[in-house]
């Protein structure tokens, strides 16, 4: 019998969830199951890794009685996962030395900070195609090195190993202790700040620069190949494919070429553009980071710019102000009046990052008058979205010769019609929203199945992708291009305030 | 200035009533209270229950004050919010059933669609947000007006040899529709149009939209113009997800 469903793991910062896909790319079958959100210190962040692969081992469980299914119906089991989160597990019982530390974790910020003015630390972008900073693995995993007695001597014994979320899951699918694969996919190692993004090995100089020992990493290896076989209720199956939660929309998307671009619109948001098998290094504030590879072939790369505040703005809107019952009643709110009114809100809430990487600004309500009323404010707050968006793309268009030609997006902001619009007008170019929403899902869904020939080429899996909505630009010229002069000064208000100010940082920091 | 109008002057007193008893109240006693005779108050009991300002106990036939008021202010649905609460639902539809869908809301006896979703076929379409359906004429502006008891507007628009244009045909139309729960449109708007729609429940029942799906008269329906069973099927089902889905608590989206 031809097994009939792919399966999905996506594995993300609040939740775990497994998913079946037919041959037609629709989904069948989801189960999910949220994990606890421990937060020792302020500012800090972890998950028991336990719990999480508890969690996978259920909602596969349940995902397959829900349809009947066992180990033959699957073809291949694919994961997406929560980027830049660590974990460090006994090679001989499975059990993780302490809690992960999640990608939000600030624990690292003032380390980071001595590790700047450090010898080498310049070279690091170039090698590694980030910017130095707290949100990558490699700072978290010096800290648990140092902060965990007995833990590096362990680890050049080769006692200990390390992982992302994928390199843990992958190893627990393919038998933990009993011959689990220490591997990595290389879309994840390269939100680690280990890996050459040229070479895609772990790096000697990054190794050194973050005293990390190599006997504790896994093998880097394509997004696209099989690591091993399922145990238990998936014997047999192959685990064929891993990405990063944005890498894997990306291919969810079916953004395979270069120039394919999608934006996913959520608490904060995530723009990727594929770029090919060309690396691109940004000079813009952009992050190069690897797309997705399929094995043996050359690595396809992106460019990212990520948002920081955007549904978030939307969601402050809401508890902060109050000014409104529901997200989605910003657009209602919006809808009362026919302009901004003059009005900015420039979100830097804990300072502005892609393309600008101003940790000093703070944010600005710009362009104040009596005249200004709450739906005024509603418009402002959702057209920061969009001119935030439109920045990280002009950085994409400084950086790169390959122009969009549309853009694709998911994300919960997506039901928002004017916000869409918004988006098209000023970035002047289509908006196009896929029919399944679950892109992240879908493209570990569709790796997976790739990789075993459950589908057989990229270009079927494109038939796949049809539009459930389209936004195209309506801006003229003129007024799009001097609304967004008007939103660079509101932008420029924002700078050096804390530097001008003092401790306002300590106090976002505290609350 | 128009004079004050009786019926609803006495509609008002009869919701005071309600609201200041101990408890649900027989018909002679609010026909008494208020000084009218039985007749006049049932009808206003009925309309008032119709809109769901009133509701009848359905043991002991006394009546009470409905679940529809006290949604009054908030509006029936905010649409953006109807939209954000269906879109994960109405996505699956369209390509379950490979049409076209749409969710609206009630505008006097018509439908405002505040969402619309193409049909999977990768072929160039426009979605209609915004536009205004005739609710006598199209399958999703049928379901609004039975399960709304709205005044109809007086002149029913012709608009193919199909469309309902007599007040008795549209009534006996709607009466079916309440009873089976969902409308089909039989090229009533366009003639080589069909649509499938269900009314969207939110709290306390009230049906504060409708989604469907509309396409080609030979995909949607058989020859004899009857829903094929299984897009039927699908656009119940996704009815009631989104009518779960709408009465949940709004402060979890
Ligand atoms: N109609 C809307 N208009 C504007 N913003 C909205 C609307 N609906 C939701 N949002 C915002 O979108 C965000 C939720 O999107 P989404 O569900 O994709 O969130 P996420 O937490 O980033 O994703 P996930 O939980 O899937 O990882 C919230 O911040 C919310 O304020």
């Amino acid at each position: 019998m031809k097994p009939r469903f792919v399966m999905a793991i996506d594995q993300g910062t609040t939740s775990t969830r497994s998913i079946l896909f037919d041959h037609g790319g629709q989904l069948v079958a989801v189960a999910q199951l949220e994990h606890h959100q421990y937060f020792p210190k302020p500012g800090w962040l972890e998950h028991d890794a336990e719990e999480i692969w508890r969690n996978v081992d259920k909602v596969v469980n349940r995902v397959l009685g829900d349809v009947g299914a066992t180990a033959t119906d699957i073809a291949a089991v694919g994961i997406a996962n929560q980027r830049e989160t660590i974990v460090i597990w006994e090679r001989k019982t499975g059990k993780p030395v302490r809690r992960a530390i999640v990608w939000q974790d600030t624990r690292t910020d003032a380390m980071v900070e001595e590790m700047l003015r450090a010898p080498g630390a310049e070279q690091i972008p170039q090698l590694s195609g980030l910017p130095l900073s707290s949100y990558f693995s490699a700072p978290k995993l010096r800290w648990m090195l140092d902060e965990t007695p007995g833990l590096r001597e362990r680890a050049q014994r080769g006692e200990v190993l390390f992982g992302t979320m994928e390199s843990w899951l992958i190893w627990n699918l393919t038998g933990g202790p009993d011959g689990g694969a220490h591997v990595t996919d290389v879309t994840n190692a390269s939100r680690t700040m280990l890996m050459n993004i040229r070479t895609l090995e772990w790096d000697s100089h990054l190794l050194d620069f973050f005293g990390i020992p190599e006997a504790i990493l896994p093998e880097i290896r394509g997004s696209l190949e099989t690591y091993g076989t399922g145990r238990g209720p998936l014997q047999g199956v192959p685990i064929a494919a891993a990405l990063g939660d944005q890498q894997a929309a990306l291919f969810g998307q079916t953004c395979f070429s270069a120039g394919e671009a999608k934006c996913t619109y959520g608490t904060g948001s995530f723009l990727l553009l594929n770029t090919g098998t060309e690396l691109v290094a940004s000079t813009h504030g952009l992050l190069t980071t690897v797309a997705y590879q399929i094995a043996g072939e050359p690595a396809h790369y992106a460019l990212e710019g990520s948002i920081a505040i955007t549904g978030s703005l939307v969601q402050w809107f809401r508890d902060g102000l109050g000014l409104i019952g529901s997200a989605a009643e910003i657009e209602t709110l919006a809808r009362t009046v026919d302009d901004n009114g003059g009005c900015y809100i420039v979100p830097a809430f804990y300072g502005l990052f892609a393309p600008h990487w101003r940790p000093e600004a703070r944010g600005v309500i710009a362009g104040l008058t009596s005249y200004i009323t709450k739906g005024h404010l509603a418009r402002a707050v959702l057209e920061s979205t969009g001119w935030q968006t439109r920045e990280v793309l002009d950085a994409m268009n400084a950086d790169s010769s390959l122009r969009l030609k549309a853009l694709k997006v998911d994300g919960g902001m997506t039901s928002d019609n004017l916000l869409m619009q918004f988006v098209a007008d000023v970035l002047d170019v289509p908006v196009v929203r896929p029919m399944v929403a679950e892109t992240v899902s879908l493209g570990a869904g569709y790796a997976a199945g790739l990789a075993v020939g459950y589908w057989s080429d990229l270009e079927g899996l494109r038939r796949n992708w049809h539009l459930a909505a389209e936004w195209l630009p309506e801006m003229d010229e003129e007024r799009r291009e001097s609304e967004f002069r008007n939103w660079t000064y509101a932008v420029q208000l924002t700078l050096d305030w804390t530097s001008k100010v003092g401790n306002a940082t300590t106090r976002v920091k505290s609350r | 200035m128009p004079g004050s109008i009786q019926s609803i002057e006495r509609a008002a007193a009869i919701l005071r009533l309600l609201a200041a008893a101990p408890g649900p109240l027989r018909l002679t006693e609010i026909s008494s209270s208020v000084q009218l005779s039985r007749g006049t108050a049932h009808g206003i009991l009925r309309t008032l229950n119709d809109v769901g300002f009133v509701d009848q106990d359905r043991v002991t036939g006394k009546y009470l004050l409905g679940a529809g008021l006290a949604a009054l202010g908030g509006g029936l649905v905010d649409p953006n919010e109807l939209r954000a609460r269906s879109m994960n639902w109405a996505d699956p539809l369209a390509a379950r059933t490979g049409e076209a869908v749409r969710v609206v809301v009630p505008e006097g006896g018509d439908a405002r669609v505040v969402h619309y979703v193409f049909r999977p076929d990768h072929s160039a379409q426009k979605a209609d947000v915004g536009a205004v359906l005739p609710g006598h004429a199209t399958a999703l502006g049928k379901v609004l007006l039975a399960f709304h008891p709205v005044a109809v507007q007086d002149v029913l628009t012709f608009y193919t040899a199909r469309t309902l244009i007599t007040r008795s045909a549209l009534t006996a139309e709607l009466t079916r529709i309440r009873r089976q729960g969902w409308a089909v449109e039989r090229g009533e708007h366009q003639m080589d149009m069909a649509g499938i729609a269900a009314p969207l429940t939110g709290l306390g029942g009230l049906v504060v939209g409708a989604i469907g799906i509309h396409g080609a008269v030979d995909r949607l329906l058989d020859p004899a113009g009857v829903p094929r069973p299984r897009l039927l099927a699908l656009v119940q089902e996704c009815a009631r997800a989104v009518g779960r889905e709408l009465t949940t608590l709004r402060t979890q989206v």
